[in-house]
This record gives structure tokens, sequence and C-alpha cells, in this order.
């Protein structure tokens, strides 16, 4: 197995770096963080890497909206980069400020594309699966989506359930079963109520971009659909605003004070979701050989 | 030097963009505030629009302005930008909020900084808030401005659109060096010199600057006057609690012990001409000497884990044999009572600073916030906010700063109380982690005086002295330009870039650290340079805006920046990593002059030189008396009658502006111990907090072990614990004690602050040999000397507190004059009320417990002896309570630690499945929490509570005896429980069930119910 690497993005404000660094680590990825002001003068660095995370926090001060200044830069200088390293194969996670900045410098929900697909095309690596990824456009897109403010008009940390649509293509939640207590992740925000148009909708859900749901009567920050999380058309690319990097180990878990040895002997859903990624880029490599 | 402070000239057009939800797009801002309107029976509004406002001033074209407003302001799929002034409602009307000139605007600098990045030109913005009101009048909309949405400290109300023809700006100044004539002033002159320009000091210390300058035969200039004002002040040298004290008793109430026999037995306390106790430096001979005592080698089992105590900007503590701890706890009382938002937010982003600041940097992992502020229904006196919008305010300060410096908020608390409401108390702590071999820094001569972080500006002038004054009903008017409005990201590229500064080779790129904050350049340049002096050329700082004097540079305490002392040959290395931060550094000047000085210039012109060892020697000490009349205090003090209800005519003979009728609906009380219950566990102090505490990130960091609400259901834990390496288990608690419902006697409240502090920490399975504590004094006015006979009583409960738990002192603060004088002349004391903040090791996170009961049939033990004293307690404070006991429970001092170290042997041994204080409220409340923090039913029963005699059972379910647990057992486990709490009392006082129903006796009721009444005191807010 060789060795995956993973670079997590960092900018001023950006303060989930560490976290999610650790997160990579524990899921056997190699992380590295690198500041955008360097990446923005030396932009090939991120073709060094299996892996990018765009972490949480408050880019620039999120004062004007939340990673409205990050994704500017990021659209204006790193967009090439990181599309021709998405056309690559490399998966790319963006939680909570993340997710905010993915969909506005064009990374998310990702090319439209030809709407006859609706075969998740990356569930079988083949040669048309790779003419696909590297129909990335060159310049980005305008935001389709939008993280608006919470519907209770403040930041909330909490605890909620989630669900993992049957036919997502996301390569970092598909396949992973929830069992009771291992259903859950943390989210802390203000601005993450997924909203967009009935068309983008109609084709992030049939699809298979939806990533990731808020169980129904937990949906507090009133999302369109319950939705906490999308992807891009190839499945790499995944936005959310829970953080599945505080869900490493089962002592964050809110309540496992109450939970058994045995019942915490598994992987915690935020580290089943890491090693996925981590698995896929093994599998992705060995299927190049 | 001075042309490139000016951001852009400002003859320039101002082009105004408006921002708002697209239609179709719900008005979150909008329909919130008319929700709040409504439902506090305001205006009847229809619809109230809501409408970001940005004011840009720049050389920009067409296409510049289509990309600003459409691609930079605007979010494409939920919002539109209106360039220019849209209409306002036909019938209705328009306000708009814009911060004042000056007052930082951090939305406005993103906006600065974007456009000089994304658009390339350099452009002045500010920004502003519209608000229009559908179906109100003129008068509505302001009253609704004034009451909800505007501070005129801090911002202006415009009840048209607001569209200037130009920003205001500073003009450079012509410098002159200014004397203050003051050798030839009498007393009075002087104490009037002192008042007028604001410095705060009182006839003994102006006669010594007097005599100071008599023997330089020179007058003093206004910039060393300035920076005596501000090291001398309260605030920065805590001059009182290290003042020499005169203590007398005159009347002492049952069961509060005297301390006049503590002279010639306790060090630096001896006994007076007649007969009363003089102690020589309070702060030294108490809380101090406790530490040292505990810490000292020579005495059996000595304490070797304090690894720096009260020098640094925090106290720091072993965490591991490579990591240490460190933690500071603040206040910014007096900048919040005027401005709760940004007094709260800098007052949280200090104290993170000096955390930064401690040994060679310390990285900020956790905080804490508690509030003491008035019940949202008290009278509001002239010159003072409404309670209920400064509590939100406050915690609205905390979450943006907090949250945007990625510091999880783990620990709080909330304390109502009339006497607050001019003299709000906002407590910040914040703990940091350091590697060990950085715990400690020294400044070395030669070294450039090194700033990071924010630019310096007319903001927080005169925060020191102003924190060190009464606050009076003028006081907003006078004093806004001593508050701070902060700019965390600021701040947290600073925090990046200093900490890779710190280990970005072998060794830190820096000697030693510290932060600006009261006092400003003045007190940071002065305390790092006090041993070898410091030659500052003060036109280098960069700054907001022109015009500033030298004077003004060197005390303004504009928020965000670091001092470092940094070697000459590591400038270029810090100059690169700042820059890749985009963090500004400036060069002020060099430690070291020959004459140990510290020399101020502007531009090569001396503007002002003292000799360190007078500003840091020079301070006169005078005898402070000090009387304790336990009369006087009950009178004044007791919390009881502060809550209103029938009592509340107790208080008006000395504050009858102070009046709380609903903060508990006494309408329980007549019914049983049940009824009682609820209606406590709903009291503004007791219920849920959990609307404060989801505001915060309290997971950020990915550290959280024990949140500060546990189980499924969201139940108050007593102390949070943090996992902070992720390759070890080992791990930090924290919590807080704080007992002013015993205020009536300072010396019983403290200690059952401190013992209040170990339980919490104790409960969730913290070592109690490893507990460190802090202290932070917030008093009226101790030049009253019944205020200082008060500070004297709790300064001594420290000093026997911190011994007999063997609970070090590591780091301490004190905010004193905290009363507010009325229109009237009616002066409003708060309680003396003092925090005990704890920091603890958890051996194995793996092993730390929660308070939720877990398990039916599980056993219920009750650890500890009940007593008679209701006094202070929340079930005195509901009233109708017949032949009520009303002596203060007090601390025993052998007892107390015993249990401690009892409950926590049973926790570690791993037959404890859960553990709760009972504290406020008394033990049915606590085992009420368990009970719905783990939804199960709990059969209670009171009279096997071991109690010194035989006592009522209201008395027993609500009674507030310190030293007291509640601990779930298994049944197969009691039997080992008992032997492990041998010669400790205990008894089982009930037993979990499946049935969802708490029975006491024949009364009973579903948990989901306490648990609802519980929630209920977190409506509304």
């Amino acid at each position: 197995m060789k060795s995956v690497k993973a670079l997590v993005i960092t900018a001023p404000g950006i303060n989930c770096d560490t976290e999610l660094s650790q997160a990579f680590s524990a899921a056997g990825a190699q992380p590295e963080s690198i500041l955008l002001s360097r990446l923005m003068r030396e932009p090939s660095l991120v073709d060094r890497f299996d892996l990018i995370g765009l972490p949480g926090g408050f880019s620039y001060g999120d004062d004007i909206a939340a990673g409205r200044i990050m994704a500017a830069l990021m659209r204006r200088e790193m967009y090439p980069a990181i599309s021709a390293a998405i056309a690559r194969g490399t998966p790319m996670i963006c939680p909570c400020n993340g997710f905010q900045i993915a969909v506005q410098a064009g990374l998310l929900p990702g090319p439209a594309g030809d709407s006859t697909s609706t075969s998740p095309p990356f569930l079988n690596l083949n040669a048309q699966d790779q003419f696909k990824l590297s129909s990335w456009p060159r310049t980005a897109a305008t935001p389709t989506v939008a993280l608006a403010t919470n519907i209770g008009e403040r930041f909330h940390d909490a605890w909620t359930r989630v669900e993992i649509p049957n036919n997502t293509k996301c390569v970092w939640t598909r396949g992973l079963s929830l069992v009771e207590n291992c259903d859950m992740l943390p989210s802390a925000h203000g601005e993450g109520r997924f909203m967009t148009d009935a068309k983008t909708l109609e084709m992030l859900e049939k699809r298979g971009q939806i990533a990731l749901r808020y169980v129904a009567d937990e949906n507090f920050n009133g999302s369109t659909n319950a939705i906490a999380g999308i992807c891009d058309p190839s499945g790499l690319v995944f936005g959310l605003m829970p953080h599945p990097e505080r869900f490493t180990r089962w002592t964050q878990h809110p309540w496992w004070t109450r939970l058994s040895t045995h019942e915490r002997s598994t992987d915690t859903l935020g580290l089943s979701i890491f090693k996925n990624a981590v698995a896929y880029v093994n599998d992705y490599a060995s299927s190049q050989l | 030097m001075s042309a490139s402070h000016s951001p852009a000239s400002h003859t320039q057009t101002i082009h105004r963009v408006e921002v708002r939800p697209r239609p179709g797009c719900v008005d979150v801002r909008g329909s919130s505030l008319l929700k709040r309107v409504i439902a506090d029976g305001g205006v009847n509004a229809r619809v109230i629009d809501y409408a970001q406002v940005y004011l840009i001033s720049g050389e920009l074209n067409q296409s510049d302005l289509l990309f600003i407003s459409q691609q930079l302001l605007a979010d494409p799929v939920t919002q539109i930008a209106f360039a220019g002034t849209s209409a306002q409602p036909k019938s209705g009307c328009t306000i708009e909020v814009h911060p004042l000139a000056g007052v930082t605007d951090p939305a406005a600098e993103s906006v600065e900084l974007a456009v000089e990045k994304l658009v390339g030109k350099v452009v002045q913005v500010r920004t502003g808030e519209r608000w229009d009101f559908h179906g109100a009048t003129k008068a509505q909309g302001e009253t609704i401005a004034e009451k909800y949405l505007a501070n005129k400290v801090v911002q202006a109300v415009h009840v048209v659109p607001y569209m200037p023809t130009q920003f205001p700006a500073g003009a450079a100044r012509s410098v002159e060096v200014k004397e203050i004539p003051l050798l030839g002033l009498s007393d009075a002159e002087l104490e009037k010199l002192s008042r007028q320009a604001h410095l705060f000091l009182d006839l003994q210390e102006m006669r010594a600057i007097q005599s100071y300058y008599r023997g330089l035969a020179r007058e003093p200039r206004e910039i060393e006057l300035e920076t005596l004002a501000q090291t001398w002040s309260e605030h920065c040298v805590h001059k009182t609690l290290k003042s020499r004290v005169s203590y007398k008793e005159k009347s002492l109430a049952i069961g509060s012990p005297s301390l006049l026999g503590r002279a010639g037995k306790i060090s630096g306390h001896v006994s007076g001409d007649l007969g009363e106790l003089v102690i020589d430096n309070l702060l030294k001979h108490t809380v101090a000497a406790a530490t040292h005592s505990l810490m000292d080698a020579t005495k059996p089992g000595a304490i070797d884990w304090c690894l720096s105590v009260f020098v640094d900007n925090a106290g720091v503590i072993a965490f591991d044999d490579t990591h240490a701890l460190c933690m500071k706890v603040e206040t910014h009382n007096h900048p919040s009572a005027i401005e709760p938002y940004g007094g709260a937010a800098t007052g949280i982003g200090g104290c993170i600073r000096d955390v930064m600041g401690t040994g060679l940097a310390a990285k900020p992992i956790a905080c804490t916030d508690i509030f003491c502020v008035a019940p949202p229904d008290t009278h509001v006196p002239k010159g003072c906010l409404p309670p209920a919008r400064v509590l939100r305010q406050v915690v609205a300060g905390v979450r943006d700063y907090g949250n945007r410096m990625g510091i999880p908020t783990v620990n709080g608390g909330v304390w109502f109380d009339p006497r607050y409401v001019g003299n709000p108390l906002v407590y910040c702590g914040v703990v940091g982690v350091l590697p060990r071999e950085l715990v400690r820094g020294l400044v070395r001569a030669g070294d450039r005086i090194i700033v990071l972080g924010g630019k310096t500006g007319r903001d927080g002038i005169h925060g020191a002295t102003f924190s060190s004054a009464e606050l009076t009903d003028s006081h907003a008017d006078e004093f806004g330009h001593a508050v701070q409005i902060g700019n965390a990201i600021t701040q947290k590229k600073t925090l990046d870039a200093i900490l890779a500064a710190r280990d970005a080779g072998n060794k830190p790129l820096f000697h030693a650290i510290t932060d600006c904050g009261a006092g400003g350049f003045s007190s940071a340049v002065g305390e790092m340079g006090k041993d070898i002096g410091a030659l500052v050329n003060l036109d280098r700082a960069p700054l907001k805006y022109d015009g500033l004097t030298p004077t003004e540079v060197w005390i303004s305490e504009a928020q965000e920046r670091m001092v470092l002392s940094v070697p000459v040959a590591n400038i270029a290395a810090l100059q690169n990593l700042c820059d890749d931060h985009g963090v500004t550094l400036c060069d002020l000047g060099e430690f070291g002059t020959p004459n140990k000085e510290l020399i101020l210039l502007w531009n090569g012109l001396e503007m002002g030189r003292l000799s360190m060892s007078f500003l840091d020697g020079g301070l006169p000490n005078p005898v402070r008396e000090a009387v304790w009349d336990g009369d006087w205090h009950a009178r004044y003090g007791p919390v009881g009658v502060s809550f209103g209800g029938a009592d509340s005519g107790k208080i008006s003979s000395t504050t009858s502006a102070l009046t709380s009728a609903t903060m508990i609906a006494p309408t329980h009380i007549h019914g049983g111990l049940l009824d009682t219950l609820c209606t406590l566990l709903a009291h503004a102090n007791i219920g849920s907090k959990a609307w404060i505490i989801r505001q915060y990130d309290h997971e950020v960091q990915g550290t959280s072990v024990i949140k500060p609400l546990v189980g499924k259901f969201g139940a108050p834990g007593d102390a949070a614990v943090l996992q902070p390496l992720p390759h070890s288990t080992r791990g930090v608690s924290i919590a807080n004690g704080l007992a002013t419902g015993l205020a009536a006697d300072p010396y019983i409240m403290t200690l059952a602050a401190i013992d209040e502090c170990v339980r919490n920490l104790v409960c969730v399975g913290t070592d109690p040999t490893k507990i460190a504590i802090l202290d932070n004094f917030c008093w009226p006015s101790c030049k009253d000397p019944r205020h200082m006979g008060s500070l004297v009583r709790a300064s001594e409960a420290c000093l026997d507190g911190a011994l007999a738990y063997r609970t070090p002192f590591i780091s301490g603060k004190d905010s004193l004059n905290n009363q507010f004088t009325t229109e009237s002349g009616e002066t409003i004391h708060i309680p003396p009320t003092l925090l005990i903040s704890g920091l603890g090791i958890v051996a194995n996170v793996e092993n730390a417990i929660t308070m939720d009961a877990k398990v039916a049939g599980n056993m219920l033990v009750l650890v500890g002896l009940t007593d008679e004293h209701m006094g202070g307690s929340h079930r005195s404070m509901l009233g109708d309570f017949e032949n009520m006991n009303a002596q203060l429970p007090i601390v025993d001092l052998e007892m107390g630690p015993k249990t401690a170290r009892a409950v926590a042997a049973c926790i570690a041994s791993g037959c404890v499945a859960s553990a709760h204080d009972a504290s406020e409220g008394g033990v049915l409340l606590a085992a009420a929490e368990m009970a719905f923090g783990g939804d199960l039913g709990l059969e209670i029963y009171l009279d096997a509570a071991p109690c010194a005699k035989n006592i009522s059972l209201e008395e027993r379910a609500f009674g507030e005896t310190p030293s007291r647990y509640l601990l779930e057992v298994a049944p197969n486990n009691i039997s080992a429980l008992t032997k492990m709490l041998d010669g400790v009392a205990h008894a089982v006082i009930g037993q979990f069930n499946n049935t969802g129903l708490l029975v006491v006796g024949h009364e009973k009721i579903s948990v989901d119910v306490l648990r609802s009444a519980w929630k209920s005191a977190g409506d509304n807010w």
C-alpha cells in the first residue's frame, strides 16, 4: 500500500485544520497543512497530494458572508490546480466553512454535464469514468447552491443523527452502514441552511449527489430536503456542514459514557468516512497499475 | 511615514451597495427581529426587512463595482445587491444603524482586504444595517432601534438611508512635548487634576508623583503622567489587594468565624495596638501564601507540579512529562456595562492574548465564561442597559470572538441578582497548552521591541483607569472611547504566526512575549522592560488613522496586539512568517537603556523619560482600614430578598431602584416538595443554559470528552473534560465555583466556592491531588472599610480553603469599584462576588464519568451530611418558609477535603456509574437532574439522608450544605463503596427505575415534566 498524502489548506481564520489533519492521520494518511498564500504562489504544490481537505473555520473572518473571500480567492487562483486534481481522481473533503467555500468557488455541486447520465460513474473504475472526470470545466461555474443563515438566526452547536442516501455516489460516505449511536455527527455553524433551485435539487437527488442528510426531525438549520452534504457528479468532492473530523474517537461522542465497551469497539462514523476515502485512494491507485 | 497610514483620500466618491435576501428567500434577520418585537409586546410592525449596507470610497469603475456588488458582497443564489439607495417603504419607515467613525468595523476591514486582493484597488469601507419597518411610524422605528439594534456609544442611528459625501478622516497633528504643571499644586488641586485628566490616582499617589518630580526639579510631561496612571491603576497593579490592612470586627453573625485570632499565628498577620488584625500585603499573605506553603519543598508531600505561579500572564502547571497547562481568568465588567457585545468580545479576546503571552506562547485550548447580570425585569436606572439585552449581547460577544478564534467555550454559568444592573460581571477564562521547556521567557538587552497584530487607534483609551473607577450614569458619554470592538480574525492570524515562530526551529524566534492589554504599549513594554529599560519610537506604530497624539499611541488599548522581545538576528525570519500569515509586524524600538529608563521618542524627539525603578516601585502603600460588620452586610445584602416577591420591600432602604418581581413566579411554593422542585428547576440560576452553550462552538479542536451538556437529553454536566493531545488519553478538567448566595459572609462564601469547584471537578473523575485554582474578585469600592472588611474575609478564606483542599492558587485577578451611582445619587453596590475557577488532571479520559443516571436498578447514594442552615439557599430566596434557620451553611475544612478524596477514590475504582454535585437547589434538585438526564425514574427516600440532627424534609430536599455528592452505584457495588467511604457520612437514599417517574413519599411527577421545567429557563432568550 502506498503512502497516501493529504493536503490540508489553511488560511487566516481557518481553525479546524488541526483536527482535520488528525483525522487524516487516524485514517492512515499523511497530512500536511499548507497556507493558501503559499499555494497561490505555487499552485502546483497541489499535484503532490492524493487527498485534499478544505477545513472549517471563519476564513478571512466570514464577515461579509461565510467563506465569501476565501471562495473568491480560490476561484481566481486555485481553481485550475484543484479541478485538475479532481480530474486526476483526488478525493476532496470540505466540512463546514470548507463546504461554504466550495459551493461559492465553483467546486460544488460540480459540472452539470450530461443530464442523461444517472448512474454513478465511479462505482466501477473504468476508462469511461476517467473521461468524465476530465470533463471538469476550465473555469469555475457560477454558484447554484448556497448555505444561508440558519433558520434560527444564531450559530448552533449540536450533534444530530444523519442518514446516507442509498443512491449516493460520494466516495466518502457510500457503503457506510449506520448503527444506533454511530449514526451521528456534530455540527457547529451559523450559516448552514442548504438552499438551491428546484431544478438543481432534482438533479442532485436523482444523480446520487446527496451524500448526507440530517434525520428529518433534527434538521436544525432548516436545510432543503434536510441536506447536510453533497458531492460532485464524480463523487470525489464532498462538502458537508457537519464535522466528521470531530468524531474520530468514541470519547468525542456526546453520550459515550452511556455506551458499553462493546458498543464503542467499532470505528466511529467520522473515522469511517476518512477511511473510506483512503481506501478509495488505495483501490484507485492499484486500479491504475 | 505617516502618509501611508491614511488608507484613502477622503475626497473620493462614496459608492453605496445594499444587499438583501432575494425575493422568495427567508429574511432570517428581519423576521427574527419582528418575532422579538412582537413577543415583547412592542410596536406592531407588519413586516421588517433587513439589508446590509456597504459604503465604499475609492476610485472604482463600473466593472469594479459590478464585481464587488454582485460577486463579493451578494450571494448569487440567495441575495440581491443594489447599487445606490433603494426606495423606502410607502407606509412605514427606514432606520439605519452605522458604527461611529473610528469604531472597529471587522466586516469593512474584510471588504477592504478582499477588494485589494481581488480588484487590486485600495478602498475605504464602512458597513451599516438597514431596517425597513412596514407599518411603523418613524418614532416607533427609532424606539425599536434604541431597544434592539443600536448602542449610541458605538453606533449612530439614521432615520433616512445614510449616504455621507465623505468619510471623516483624521488629520495629522503637529506634535509637541506637553508639560503638566504639578510641582506647585495644593492637595485639592492634585485631586482635581487626577479626576479631570482621568488618571484616577488618589491623593497619596499624586503626592508621591509630585515629590518625585520635585526631586527631578521639573514638571512631568503628559505622557509620563499617563504612564504612571496606567501602571499604577488598580487594574494593572492590584494595589488594594497588595496593601497593608488593618482589620476590625464590629459584629459577627452566628456561624461566622472571627479572624482576629489569626494574629501571630499566620505569617504576615500581627495584632495591632487596639487588638485589630494587621495584615501586611493581603494578597501575599493569603492567596499567594497558600500556594507557596503547598509548594514548600521542605514539607512532606509538597506540590511539585506548579511550574509558574502569579508571575506570568497565566498560571502554569505540569500536564505530563512534556507539556504544561496554563490558565487565566479575566473580567471585563466596565466595558461590558457600556457596550456589552464589544466588552465581552474583547474580554475573551484579551484573556486569550494572556494565554498567548504566557511563557514563550501557549496555544489556547478552551474558554470559560461566567456572567452575573440582573434579572430581565429589573428596574433599569438611567445610564444602564436593559439586563436581557446585556446578557444576550455578552453571549454574542463571547460567541463571535471565541468561535472565530477556534477555541471551544466549554464551561460557564450565569448568576442573576438585581444588584448587577449597573455593573454586569463578565468573567472570561482561557486554558492553554505549551511545551514544558517553554514555560519561561527572558527579555534581553539589545532585543528589538516587536509588535505583531492589529493597528493602533484611539479605541480603548483609558481602559485601565476607567475600569478602576466607579460607574455613574454619565459614564457612557464620558468613557465611550474606552470601549473597544475586537476583530477576532486579526488575533487568530497573529496566534498562528506566533505559534509558527515558536515552533519553526529548535528554539523560538523570540526571547519573551506578552500581550497588549490594559494600558496598551505602556503596560506591555513597561512590564517587559522593567529590569533593563526600553527605548520606544512611538511614531513607528502602525495606525488605523491619522491624528493620534504620541500619548494616545502609547496608552491606546486597541485590540489584537502582542509585544515580543526578538533578537536582531531573527527579525528577517519572523518577518517572513508574518508575511505568509498576513500579519503586520512593527519594530517599535529596543529593550535595554544605559540607566534602565523608559525613553519615549516621536520622530527622534523625546516625549518622555521615566526611571523604571520609580515606575515599578514608586507606588505608595498606605494602610487600608477594614471593618467587618456582619449585621450591616446581612441587612444590605441577603440575596434572598433581592428576588422580589413578598420580601422585596426589605431592600428598599438601600437600593430602592431594584425590584424584580417575576424572576421566580412564586406560584408553586405552597404545594408539596415537587411543586417547589419544579419552581427551583425553572429558576434562572439553576435552569438550562442551553441557549447560551449551543451558541458556542464547544467542540472545535476536536478535544472534547465531557461536554457542557451531557446524556441523551443535554443535562447539566459538572465540569468539562478535554483530551488536549491526540496521542495521549490524559485529560484536563475545567470547572468553577461561585457561591454568591452566601455573600452575607464572604469568608463562608469563599470556602463554599472552593468546595463547589473541587466537587465539580471530582464528579467527572479528576484526581483531587492535582487541582489548581484561580481567584477572581469582583467587589464594590474598598474605599468603604466595610467592603474592605469583606475583601479581607474572602482573602483569608482563600488561604484556609486552598490549604485544606491542597488546591494551590496559580493566578488571579480583581475588579474593584463595581458600584453604580444613579442620577438621583443612590449607589448600587454589587454583592461581593468571587469566582473560583479550577483546572484539574484526569489520568485517563476513558475513565471520566458524567452525571446522567445510567441504569435502572442502580442505587442513589448521598455522600456528606446535610444540616438545617438554609441561609443563602435558593429555597430561601423563594420565601414562604416558616421558621427557617437563616444561618449560612459553612464548609467543614476537615470533612470537605476528606469527602472529596473519598469520592474520587470511589470513582477511580470504577464502581460509580454517575456522579453529581449537590449544590444550587439542594439534593432533591440534583437527583432530579440525574434522573431526567438519564431518562430514568427514581424513588427517593429523603428520611434516609445523613443529617447532623433530625431536620425537616424540606431542609433535606433543598438545603445547600456544601461538600455533598450524589453517586449512582450498582447494588452489588454498595458494600465496596461503603468501605471506601469509611469515616464519611453516606447513605443509600434512592433507587433508579424504568417508571419515568420521580417519587418522593406520597408525591410523584414525570421526569419529562421536570426536564421541561428545567428547560423552560432557557425560553425566550
